[in-house]
């Protein structure tokens, strides 16, 4: 450890991973920093992710690649099924990480690109002067230190506290966070060919449960539900209960849990000397909760703007325009639509997800394109859907 | 105060997320909580596992 880098990366996840390997491959010197002694574990993850989405930042490989999907499909509550084909399912369908070997691979990426890795530490906070964060404070092994650098990325995940230390308030309402509960499971009914999604209020209200398959005989049987909407029941009960109706048999060889951001995107991710990224910056997309492509998306432009920032030799909230400008008009336009879709459809009842299934049941989805898609509902049901014809 | 029964907690750090007085920190697998804690319970509804109570 030396004190003072150009760069300190807060978090070790697939965001900050990504964040530290390009700033180093750009020439800076990179410290990334996890609080945990073992990167990428426990998992907060059900670990699907689209396959175009990934090849952009990895090559695929077999040790970290626990299944490949082909499809998704969505179960309303009175059970119609909607099939998409992987392609058009969105960011989380196609292929089925396991996070622990990938977190690790993409840290070891940015290691070998020449940036410096410390584990079991963890940031207490920011070293700020003259309104310009400057550095970290924090403990290696319960031992203090105080590191400086020209800039930090918070790259903290949902507990972040980066941004917060530097006055960015990223405190996440109730109806902005999902309340996440998973079970890996053996010994169940599943199509390995298939990730699938059940919807219904009294599944996982505001939310959906998932089965996600790792592999011909393991699958991760989880479900979300809204903070605002847990109402006396947790994540974890709702879970039990899914599981004691649709898989009593099943063995569960893993319990993780977690919350991901639903929110819109917030108003700032800079501050002087600071960027946040991925959950830290509340990136993952509001419908689905898949967050692990902007992460790593985030990540990338963040570790660009650093090295062009410090190559200029200005690292103002002015100079750090360049990312909020970059991630908002990709990222956050993502994130906008989807969050404004969440709002519309979070009130409905089961009645109205039924009638919303029976809509699109014969769907083609191979051919269809989603602005094709919206006017064909809009047709059917003009009323729910006519707020959505903007956006699209 | 806030009561967290360690046994249940799986260290997510959801309820950190929602604190709004920035009580709790995730420290490395147990979460500890701050003086600064009002009461409010937000933190206990989020908690996928149930472990968060508003005790005396
Ligand atoms: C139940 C559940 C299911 C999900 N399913 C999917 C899915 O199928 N597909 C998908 O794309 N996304 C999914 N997500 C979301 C996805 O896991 C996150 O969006 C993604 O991990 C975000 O990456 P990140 O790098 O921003 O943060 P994280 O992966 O959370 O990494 C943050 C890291 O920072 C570390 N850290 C925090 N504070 C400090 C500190 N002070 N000092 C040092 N280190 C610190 C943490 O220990 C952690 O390792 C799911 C989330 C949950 C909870
Ligand atoms: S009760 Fe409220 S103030 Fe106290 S720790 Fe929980 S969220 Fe924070
Ligand atoms: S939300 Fe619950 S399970 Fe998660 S860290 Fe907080 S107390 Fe533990």
């Amino acid at each position: 450890m030396k004190d003072k880098y150009d760069l300190i990366v807060v978090g070790a996840g697939p965001g900050g991973s990504i964040a530290a390997k390009t700033a180093a491959e750009h020439g800076l010197d990179v410290l990334l920093i996890e609080k945990r002694s073992e990167i990428g574990d426990p998992v907060r993850c059900a670990e699907g992710i689209s396959k175009e989405g990934l090849r952009q930042f990895i090559e695929p490989d077999k040790r970290w690649i626990a299944a490949r999907t082909k499809g998704a499909r969505i179960y309303s509550p009175d059970g119609t099924k909607i099939e998409m084909a992987e392609d058009m399912a969105g960011s989380e369908v196609g292929y089925v990480l396991e996070r622990k070997i990938f977190d690790r691979v993409l840290a070891k990426n940015a290691a070998m690109a020449g940036a410096e890795v410390m584990v079991k530490t963890r940031a207490t906070s920011l070293i700020i002067e003259d309104g310009f964060v400057r550095g970290i404070r924090g403990e290696h092994i319960g031992e203090g230190f105080e590191i400086r650098s020209d800039i930090v990325i918070g790259a903290d995940g949902v507990e972040s506290k980066v941004g917060r230390w530097a006055g960015i308030d990223t405190t996440l309402k109730l109806s902005d966070i999902e309340s996440g509960a998973q079970f890996l499971m053996a010994d169940i009914d599943f199509d390995p060919n298939y990730c699938d999604f059940y919807l219904g209020n009294k599944l996982a209200p505001g939310g959906y449960v998932w089965v996600f398959p790792k592999g011909k005989h393991e699958a991760n049987v989880g479900l979300g539900i809204l903070g605002s909407r847990s109402g006396g029941m947790q994540a974890i009960d709702y879970l039990r209960r899914f599981v004691e109706t649709h898989c009593p048999d099943g063995k569960i060889l893993e319990i993780i849990v977690g919350g991901v951001p639903v929110s819109a995107p917030i108003e700032r991710t800079t501050a002087s000397g600071l960027m946040l990224i991925g959950d830290a910056a509340r990136m993952a997309n509001p419908i689905t909760g898949g967050g692990i492509l902007h992460a790593m998306d985030s990540g990338m432009m963040a570790g660009e703007v650093a090295a062009s920032a410090i190559s200029r030799g200005d690292v103002s909230v002015k100079a750090l325009e360049e990312y909020e400008t970059r991630w908002r008009s990709t990222i956050g336009a993502v994130i906008e639509r989807s969050y404004k879709v969440k709002e519309l459809f979070m009130g409905s009842s089961d009645k109205e997800l039924n009638g919303l299934a029976h809509t699109i049941e014969n769907v083609d989805f191979t051919e269809l394109t989603i602005g094709g898609l919206v006017e064909a509902l809009i047709k059917k049901n003009p009323k729910l859907f006519w707020e959505l014809r903007h956006l699209f | 105060m806030v009561i967290v029964d360690r046994h249940k907690c799986g260290h997510c750090g959801a309820c950190v997320a929602v604190c709004p007085v920035y009580a709790i920190e995730l420290v490395g697998t147990w979460i500890e909580i701050g003086e600064e804690c009002k009461e409010c319970g937000l933190c206990t509804q989020v908690c996928p596992m149930g472990s968060l109570e508003v005790g005396t």
